[in-house]
């Protein structure tokens, strides 16, 4: 999975988050209404997706889509 | 070969209803996340001073009315799942014995269980008929959840309500009850807990005063809940349940009619849902008029699947329950 497809992936599941509107530098802390539920629904996508359950304190250490996705990447590599 | 089975259930829930309005009222800004967040509509909540024991008495004589037939003197075995026990000693089991006229020829235990107490409850119900030491068990499982949980913590107060559920378990020649599968981890014990109130940790002065705003300032406890572990732990361990249950009873997953979950939260149930790939015709939900009724979450779905027609004799329905511990437990049920 590519990084547009991965942020596609999260603009469908965010549907307070306009579609075409992430880029690989939006922090995910910053979406339209981000609370723990958030945080919740990205650990759950993230296990859909890439089989890999992240802890709460390794979402806490990332900032922007693109980190997720490096961290995603070096998981699976 | 002795088997047990499902004979009948009933449950209770008390009069007093929390509805998303009377939330909204106390947590304006949050008002339009409650049900878009939870799936919740209402939660029953105890009437002040009803303990579980209360709300398991009342299940208990709706099952006696629903089932006339039934002659409650054969009750050999009573079995109380709660975490809200009424005394440290006697047994609560003993009391309700007593209040619904109970042959003396019973045995009576309690089991302070939670999320996956039905589960735990069925299991030891089977176990007494199996071994032939017991034909009718009345399972009673009961939970107050609504009396640890602080005025102002809007997450617990939107997924938690109170109920009783009574279970009415028969020996029979024919399969019934299936195998069980059980665990633990109690390294998850802080991620759901409810704090002072009991042995460890009484509740004293300094407690008194700093909830002396709350009803009954809290003296039962605390809960205090890590939702982010909590769904880490049912995402990591349930779909590992599901296999194992399936395996220990010589099943396929298409072989099950019907998956019956501890309906823990919306979140979770549909997390696990696509998870594991359940088609939805065969997932069974109800929390939205009940919320997470904790060990009465699984008996009041499979009530309600039944009234809706969507669980029939014969159909084969998993039952998964899972949670604060960490404890699950999992079985496989063939309808009577």
């Amino acid at each position: 999975m590519n990084i547009q497809e991965f942020i596609s992936i999260i603009e469908e599941e965010f549907d307070e988050v306009e579609k075409g509107t992430l880029t690989p530098t939006s922090s995910f802390r910053q979406m339209e209404g981000w609370s723990s539920m958030h945080a919740l629904i990205l650990i759950a996508l993230v296990d859909n997706h890439f089989d890999v359950l992240l802890t709460g304190e390794e979402l806490r250490g990332l900032d922007t889509i693109q980190d997720l996705y490096d961290l995603l990447a070096s998981k699976k590599a | 070969m002795i088997h047990s089975k499902i004979k009948h259930i009933s449950f209770y829930l008390p009069n007093q209803i929390l509805t998303n309005e009377d939330l909204g009222v106390l947590f304006t800004e949050k008002k339009e996340l409650i049900y878009k967040s939870f799936g919740i509509k209402k939660r029953h909540i105890r009437e002040q001073n009803q303990t579980g024991s209360d709300l398991a008495f009342l299940a208990a004589k709706d099952l006696f009315s629903e089932f006339q037939d039934f002659d409650k003197s054969k009750i050999d075995f009573l079995i109380f799942c709660t975490e809200g026990l009424d005394y440290k000693a006697p047994t609560s089991s003993s009391v309700l014995h007593h209040r619904l006229g109970l042959s003396q020829n019973c045995g009576c235990i309690d089991m302070p269980m939670g999320c996956a107490g039905y589960i735990y409850g069925l299991s030891l119900a089977n176990a007494m008929i199996v071994s032939g030491n017991a034909t009718n068990v009345l399972l009673l499982v009961s939970d107050i959840p609504t009396s640890v949980i602080h005025s102002q913590d809007f997450d617990l107060r939107c997924i938690f309500g109170d109920a009783g559920a009574a279970t009415l378990i028969q020996e029979t020649e024919n399969e019934g009850i299936g195998k069980f599968i059980f665990g633990n981890d109690g390294e998850g014990a802080k991620n759901l807990i409810v704090e002072r109130g009991s042995t460890r940790f009484p509740i004293d002065e300094e407690w008194i005063e700093k909830y002396k705003g709350e009803p009954q300032y809290l003296a039962h406890g605390k809960m205090e809940m890590n939702g982010l572990e909590i769904a880490r732990f049912s995402l990591q361990r349930v779909p590992t349940l599901l296999e194992e249950t399936l395996k220990k009873n010589n099943l396929n997953f298409e072989d099950v009619d019907l998956f019956v979950f501890h309906q823990a939260s919306k979140f979770i149930l549909s997390a696990l849902q696509r998870k594991c790939k359940i088609p939805k015709e065969k997932f069974y939900e109800y929390y939205e008029n009940v919320g997470n009724t904790v060990s009465c979450s699984i008996p009041i779905a499979l009530k309600n699947a039944q009234f809706e027609g969507k669980l029939k004799k014969g159909d084969k329905v998993m039952l998964l329950g899972f949670g604060v511990g960490y404890t699950w437990g999992g079985t496989i049920v063939e309808w009577a």
